[in-house]
């Protein structure tokens, strides 16, 4: 790595004390030699395990379960089912009051997606409460899914959640969040050329080396302390709290040292029925992924589609661009609200365009519930406008890299969603990579500032 | 049929903290009686080395070697609140909460020492390495252990400090979208150079060269490891990643680290990273979040690059050999 430090010399302080310095992480030795403790090595006597029934199908009715043979499985000590969870429909970011409340801990009456969780076998090892889960009798009647966003935004598509009543999320601006910004179309009216084209992405997953879990363990003041790898403590806490209706006071979590997050470790969904479970059984428990659960039941980055519009200049100058965003929540809510509209504030990137359109959808289909991942909202976006500005170079006969420069933010420069522009550096940083990777500009480029007079 | 080679840029931007803002942390900081410091919250080092940072603010904002600095961190019992470490925010707003609880807290430290060396606070010091000394007379100096021992036992003074972050929640104008999703960006310019066997569709990453603009590097040998990472997981991304590899079809998505593809230490390109540094306004230090926004670009410039090599545009990720192969084939029957 190198350190640039001629650029932005005039307005950073250099040469402190600490900051600044390659000091050697005090944590690094713990790591490399095993003796860092995470969450899963806390053992206490008489743990039991959780293991999840799963739905096997993508969109079905659940007609009746049957535990019976399961809780005469040796081993088996509690089964929990949807009516065990004292608030069942739940949403997390409903502490941030996005609603509606749309998943539930445990299936009740339906299952939204293949490895929905519908019941939670404890049992004294792992080994009796897979085997265990083997045995609940579950009777479903399957009903039509859809996988594809557009197929879930036509009249006619499966009702993906009850809860929402469409299959999108209904923000307080409509079915999307926009950014309106100058008049789109008369900047493609005075274009010399328009391109509209699509992107797509897969799901994508985090892929921790520390699969998702924590251990519970009930204390003798009433209390339960939760050793956990959430990403977030108190939003779990909270969360916890408002699914087991029981005050926060009770709780005490535990954790801070995780094997890598990216985002996966948001979610609140082995807290609280680990904590259920210490809390009905009067012992410790343990809920930790496996990594099949990992990969293909944990959240991973949504699946999107990005349509880009635009209208550029035969000189180079962006006129106008409208951007469609749709964001794959699968059967819940989860963060896919919050980073479909963070979209919608990206967009249309770190460009100064005068005429800008944006909408972004969050959709629901029976796919698995996506959530937050390293890049939320932006990654894929950042994908789609990216490939897009190549096209449009290459479509006016410009050179990649200096058709950015003629596009690039500075500072003042009003932004699509109306705050101007602070602190750019794109610029810069296209000057250096023109310089480190040989890809000469024209002069004019490298003497331009993302600092503007006055601004 | 050959191996043809190209090369493809990409530059963005990326925002600092929870997008639209309202996402508060608190740190608390307090002396032991020799004088070292605890900073305690509950923010959650992910592996990325929270802790370390927060240990290196506090240090530099009392005036105290780093190593005399200990971080507690993710207890909801003893730790203040913390939003959590996602959306490149422990850093900033963590860091935030860190400097204004270690000022308070070297406040009184300086008050104690200015009672000891019977001087006034304001012409007081630290000298980085341990000792409080009068401004242009370091000669009249005391040991910050010295100072911890007098507050707790003789002055009882408690040299502690609270700390809190926000920045105030911001909600979206329903029909223009006028918001403040952000106070700091990030920056970043990528160009990749590939080959692609245009028999197989196969395509090796030769080289990626990342320039990220991050603000300060609190601590560059952490920032390294964390843009590095960042680099290799988007050639991941553009390259190999999927749950559903037969999407539509649902079956069949990998399971465990042999069946989900990601690349391997053979399949990891040269990667090289220059860091440029434009301190941002409400940064600790001037730091921004550079945690997120290192693993985007190298994706759309190696799908530029693929379209440098071979003629042909994938717009849907990951870019396996399959979509390039049949992209070459439509691209051959005209």
């Amino acid at each position: 790595m190198e350190l640039r430090k001629d650029y932005f010399a005039d307005v950073r302080k250099d040469g402190l004390n600490e900051i600044g310095q390659p000091r050697p992480r005090l944590d690094s030795p713990g790591h490399v030699t095993g003796k860092t403790a995470y969450f899963a090595d806390r053992n206490f006597p008489g743990m039991l395990h959780l293991k999840m029934v799963r739905s096997p199908h993508h969109h079905a009715r659940i007609r009746s379960i049957d535990t019976a043979e399961a809780e005469k499985h040796p081993g088996v000590v509690k089964v929990l089912t949807a009516r065990d969870v004292p608030h069942n429909v739940y949403t997390i970011l409903i502490l941030i009051q996005i609603g509606p409340e749309d998943e539930t801990v445990l299936a009740d009456g339906k299952v939204r997606w293949k490895g929905e969780a519908v019941v939670a076998v404890l049992a004294e090892t792992e080994r009796a409460a897979q085997e265990a889960a083997t045995k609940v009798k579950v009777d479903y009647e399957v009903l039509p899914a859809v996988f594809d966003m557009e197929e879930a935004l036509k009249p006619g598509a499966p009702l993906v959640n009850e809860y929402h009543g469409q299959n999108y999320y209904l923000y307080d601006s409509g079915e999307c969040r926009k950014v309106r910004f100058g008049d789109v179309e008369a900047g493609f009216a005075q274009a010399d050329h328009i391109l509209e084209q699509t992107y797509q992405s897969s799901p994508i997953e985090h892929a921790p080396t520390e699969t998702t879990g924590c251990v519970v363990a009930p204390e003798g003041n009433d209390r339960f302390t939760c050793y956990t790898n959430t990403q977030a403590m108190f939003f779990t806490l909270d969360n916890t709290s408002i699914i087991l209706q029981m005050p926060g006071s009770k709780l005490h979590f535990v954790g801070g040292t995780v094997g890598g997050g990216f985002g996966g470790k948001v979610d609140v969904i082995v807290e609280p029925i680990a904590i259920l479970g210490a809390k009905l059984t009067g012992r410790p428990v343990c809920f930790i992924y496996s990594r099949e659960e990992e990969m293909q039941i944990s959240s991973p980055r949504a699946a999107e589609k990005v349509v880009i519009k635009d209208g550029v200049m035969k000189d180079g100058r962006i006129v106008a661009r409208k951007v469609t965003g749709y964001t794959d929540a699968g059967a819940y809510s989860r963060h896919s609200p919050y980073g479909a509209q963070k979209g919608a504030a990206h967009y249309p990137g770190p460009y100064t365009i005068p005429n800008v359109w944006i909408d972004t959808y969050c959709v629901y289909t029976n796919r698995t519930p996506s959530s937050a991942m390293r890049g939320f909202g932006v990654t894929i976006g950042d994908f789609a406008l990216e490939v897009q500005m190549d096209k449009l170079a290459r479509l006016i006969g410009m050179d990649p890299l200096e058709f950015r420069f003629i596009n690039a933010y500075r500072d003042g420069d009003m932004k699509a969603h109306r705050q101007p522009t602070e602190g750019a550096a794109l610029i810069e940083c296209m000057q250096e990579a023109s310089r480190a990777a040989n890809w000469p500009v024209a002069e004019k480029y490298m003497a331009m500032s993302s600092y503007r007079k006055g601004a | 049929m050959a191996i043809r080679r190209g090369r493809g840029v990409a530059a963005i931007n990326y925002p600092t903290g929870m997008n639209l803002g309202g996402d508060p942390t608190q740190a608390l900081v307090h002396s032991t009686p020799t004088g070292n410091f605890m900073v305690t919250l509950s923010s959650v080092d992910l592996g990325q080395g929270m802790k370390q940072i927060m240990a290196q603010i506090c240090a530099e904002t009392i005036g105290v070697p780093t190593d005399r600095v200990v971080v507690d961190t993710a207890d909801t019992d003893t730790g203040p609140h913390c939003m959590g470490t996602f959306a490149s925010r422990g850093t900033h707003r963590a860091g935030n909460a860190v400097i204004q609880a270690a000022k308070e807290a070297r406040q009184v430290m300086l008050e104690v020492a200015a009672e000891e060396l019977e001087v006034n606070a304001s012409d007081l010091e630290t000298d980085g390495k341990g000792n409080i000394q009068v401004k242009g007379a370091p000669q009249k100096s005391i040991s910050i252990f010295d100072v911890a021992l007098s507050a707790h036992f003789k002055r009882g003074r408690s040299i502690s400090g609270r700390g809190m972050f926000l920045i105030p929640r911001s909600y979206p104008e329903k029909e223009t979208g006028a918001m403040k999703p952000s106070t700091c960006y990030a920056h970043a310019c990528t160009v990749a150079e590939v080959e692609v066997d245009d028999e197989t569709g196969e395509v090796t990453v030769l080289t990626v060269k990342n320039v990220f603009e991050i603000g300060r590097a609190l601590n560059p040998k952490m920032v390294e490891q964390q843009l590095v990472g960042g680099s290799w997981m988007g050639i991941s991304h553009a390259l190999y990643e999927t749950t559903e590899p037969y999407y539509p079809n649902r079956d069949h998505g990998g399971t465990d680290f042999n069946q989900y593809l990601m690349p391997g230490p053979g399949d990891l390109a040269q990667t090289e990273i220059i860091v440029l540094e434009r301190p941002s306004a409400d940064g600790p230090f001037g730091a921004k979040g550079p945690g997120e926004m290192c693993a985007n670009p190298q994706i759309p410039a190696i799908a530029n690059a693929v379209f440098d090599a071979v003629g042909v545009r994938i717009d849907t990720l990951p870019i396996t050999p399959e979509r390039i192969l049949r992209a070459l084939k439509a691209q051959a029957a005209g």
